[in-house]
């Protein structure tokens, strides 16, 4: 199984908790697995993007036109990452505009169920899992949620990845 | 981290780090240095975990910090000096002699390189410098290898006698892979040092005889076929025709090829030990082929060695001599170099992006404030930290490397005393950690040789850009002891400086008087070199931050839309309403220190205590 997905957000966004959790759901269903961030102007609310290689992969970067899942927790970084995308593969974006990708109002869905909106991110992802879009089923991703999230933050995690899972679209 | 887990997530730094431990590194000295600074702490983590007993510190600078390794090696046992490319400079004394006289533990010199640079002052190539060195270096292609290159590494260390250089780059130190652990090796050596003064003090009549010995040493080496490059060979479909690649861009040009549908189409060569390189391979590679590619960075290390008059590489011109060889760049070569259609080219968008700047509530930002007020036509030396982003404010005019800044100073204080005239003021500024790590004898040579120039030192008590390393001025070490704290304010009188003020940068009156007081002793006859300790704590260190004050602020209507703050203070917080021309305050980026309400020339921004 081969997947490479790119996740875009602004500093701050949760974009490395995507990251990270995903390269743990791959590791748990045995798969291979590298990736890559950038660090640096995230503090100063900079765009980042982080790259998540499933399968035999050797290097952690995914070149233009080739990843196949994006994950935008924030419409700005479309401008600046969209191009990492192959033709025709999946992109997920945190907003209330419809446009060409699919569209997903995650800060109103955290909102109404009082969540921080950083939790945004897990919506977003629970949102393309359902869809059937990444190379984790929800069960696997959920349970990695649980086993990989801290004590302290696992309910309102779990609970913002099912409000994606369960979620209608733009 | 979690304990009892054979095989987990780890970035290229912490599997390093986990290599070091396992191959039963005993002392581990680093400074910090983006992208290696998660190296130390790793092994700190690692040592705990496993019980093992490890000397961690965070030294001064890396010149002392390879020093004390080297001795722990000389008595036996196994170390590590840990530090960024340009970190191997600083070093670069000790390091070269050590190649000369050889080392007994083995000597890990993990030096990260940065290609690009996307942090640094340069994109040097650590291994042309172990060229220079005549050390061997391993290039490790993946987090993966710079894990399983340890233990080869110090095995070759002692079989040798030769310290050994481990060479990631930034996507190595920084890329996250599935990671096999394995128990460290329980290495029982208790320090033994046997005097040799022949070796270990090794005076000119010697040192024919040493040099000699290493030159042995790298021609063995250079014949051990467990250093040989690796061939992937190809099925046939390309004859005579070769990829030689080392390094992240190995990795690249590896799942380049399969995307192309080329992998096992032609012959590709992993270069494990850039230098010295395999000297079979080097004639296969000069006899056996028609074409042959060479991709590494940053410099052309292997096709130098490989002396053949017609590679395609950075010699040639065909791989671009300069910046990061990204899967893009990578690409674009592979194509030309296999002759395939060229791929509809989809770059990047231009430009866009937020430029950095210092966080809000920085003290460094008042501080810089007040100089560039106090001396609107100031010239302002500046160095390497946060602080360098003293730029954005017009204060800082010149960043060479760690502690430059005040011997630059010295350097233009002569230069403007030559003349005649009045001489502008000149205000080196340097931080607290790079004052330890460079700036005591830039700072004693100027006040011997009667420099005139005011230092302000920004002391925010830690290394910060690197992501709060502790200094010496208020620990702790890098195993969480108290450590032995040496005084700052103290190192500078004992630098001989008779003008020593401190203050807190926040109250920009206050400081904007001691500036020009300092300056009046400067141009004294009876002056000299004055130093200002200009001191506020990083905000973003959890206990500093819970110490200060959290005021409301809010720009009233008196607001005049000169817009002065937002083009000399610059802070992230105060916003310009477009609509209205007039600033704001972002109530999400303030923290509520208060400093612009002294910025303001119409006295238009206010700051209330919050309630508690």
């Amino acid at each position: 199984m081969r997947q490479q997905v790119i996740i875009s957000g602004l500093g701050g966004q949760g974009a490395l908790t995507l990251t990270r959790l995903l390269a743990e759901a791959a590791a748990a269903a045995g798969e291979e697995v590298i990736t890559s961030e950038t660090h640096g102007m995230a503090q100063r609310g900079g765009t980042v993007i982080s790259m998540v290689k499933v399968g035999p992969f050797r290097g952690p970067l995914i070149p233009a036109g080739e990843a196949d899942v994006g994950l935008f927790l924030h419409s700005q970084g479309l401008a600046a990452h969209r191009h990492f995308l192959r033709p025709g593969g999946a992109v997920f974006v945190n907003t209330a505009t419809a446009g060409d990708y699919q569209a997903l109002d995650a800060w109103t869905i955290a909102a109404g169920l009082g969540l921080h909106p950083v939790s945004a991110n897990l919506i977003l992802l629970g949102y393309a899992a359902d869809r059937g879009a990444l190379f984790a089923p929800t069960a696997l991703l959920e349970e990695t949620i649980a086993t990989h999230t801290p004590e302290r933050f696992r309910e309102t995690s779990l609970t913002a990845f099912r409000a994606g899972v369960g979620a209608a679209g733009e | 981290m979690k304990a009892d887990v054979a095989s987990r997530i780890l970035m290229g730094n912490e599997a390093l780090a986990r290599g070091l431990i396992e191959s039963g590194c005993s002392l581990a000295a680093s400074y910090p240095g983006t992208p290696a600074s998660e190296i130390l702490p790793a092994m700190v983590a690692f040592a705990r975990e496993t019980g093992v007993s490890l000397h961690s510190e965070w030294s001064v600078n890396e010149k002392v910090a390879y020093e004390v390794a080297l001795a722990n090696s000389m008595a036996g046992r196994r170390s590590a000096v840990i530090m960024k490319q340009v970190g191997l400079n600083v070093a670069s004394d000790p390091f070269l002699r050590s190649a000369y006289l050889g080392v007994e533990g083995g000597l890990i010199v993990a030096v990260a390189d940065d290609p690009g640079p996307h942090s640094s002052q340069t994109e040097q190539d650590s291994r042309f410098f172990a060229m220079l060195a005549k050390v061997p270096v391993f290039d490790p292609a993946s987090p993966r290898q710079a894990k399983e290159m340890a233990a080869p590494a110090y095995a070759l260390s002692e079989k040798y006698q030769i310290p050994v250089l481990l060479r990631p780059t930034t996507r190595v130190c920084h890329a996250r892979q599935n990671i096999q652990l394995a128990p460290p090796e329980g290495l029982e050596r208790p320090a033994r040092f046997v005097k040799d003064p022949g070796r270990w003090c090794a005076t000119p009549q010697f040192l024919r005889g040493l040099h000699r010995q290493l030159n042995d040493k790298l021609a063995r080496i250079a014949a051990d076929p467990e250093y040989a490059p690796v061939l992937t060979p190809g099925d046939g479909s390309r004859p005579g025709t070769a990829i030689v690649a080392s390094g992240v861009a190995f990795s690249h040009t590896w799942d380049l090829l399969e995307s192309l549908g080329l992998l096992g189409r032609i012959d590709i060569y992993q270069v494990i030990l850039p230098y010295p390189l395999s000297g079979d391979f080097i004639r296969k590679i000069q006899l056996d082929y028609k074409r042959v590619l060479v991709l590494e960075e940053t410099y052309p290390v292997i096709e130098l060695q490989l002396r053949r008059a017609d590679l395609i590489g950075r010699l040639s011109g065909e791989v671009p001599g300069e910046g990061e060889l990204t899967p893009e760049v990578v690409r674009g070569v592979l194509e030309r170099f296999l002759d395939l259609p060229a791929h509809t080219a989809v770059s990047a968008p231009a430009g866009g992006g937020v430029r950095p700047t210092l966080c809000a509530g920085c003290g460094h930002r008042a501080a810089f404030y007040a100089i560039r007020q106090t001396f609107p036509e100031g010239i302002f030396p500046g160095d390497i930290g946060c602080y360098t982003l003293g730029m954005n404010l017009g204060a800082v005019d010149t960043v060479h490397c760690m502690g430059a800044g005040i011997s630059q100073a010295a350097g233009f204080s002569y230069a403007y005393g030559a003349g005649a005239g009045e001489a502008p003021a000149i205000v080196a500024t340097i931080g607290d950690s790079t004052f330890y790590h460079a700036g005591i004898p830039a700072l004693v040579n100027a006040v011997f040789q009667e420099a005139r120039f005011i230092t302000v030192i920004l002391d925010n008590a830690t290394t910060a850009m690197t992501g709060h390393q502790p200094t010496p001025q208020t620990g702790p070490t890098a195993s969480g002891g108290a450590g032995a704290p040496v005084s700052l304010a103290g190192l500078v009188r004992a630098c001989g400086v008779r003008f020593l003020r401190e203050c807190d940068p926040y109250e920009i009156g206050v400081m904007s008087d001691l500036l020009r007081e300092a300056d009046l002793f400067c141009r004294d006859p009876e002056g000299g070199v004055a130093v200002i300790i200009a001191r506020h704590p990083c905000l973003l260190d959890k206990a500093a931050g819970a110490f200060q004050a959290r005021r409301r602020v809010e720009v009233t209507e008196a607001c005049i839309a000169c817009h002065h703050c937002l083009e000399e203070f610059e802070c992230p917080a105060l916003v310009l309403d477009e609509a209205t021309g007039q600033v704001r305050v972002d109530e999400v980026r303030c923290v509520g220190c208060g400093v612009c309400v002294a910025v303001c020339p119409a006295g238009a921004i206010e700051a209330v205590s919050r309630e508690p």
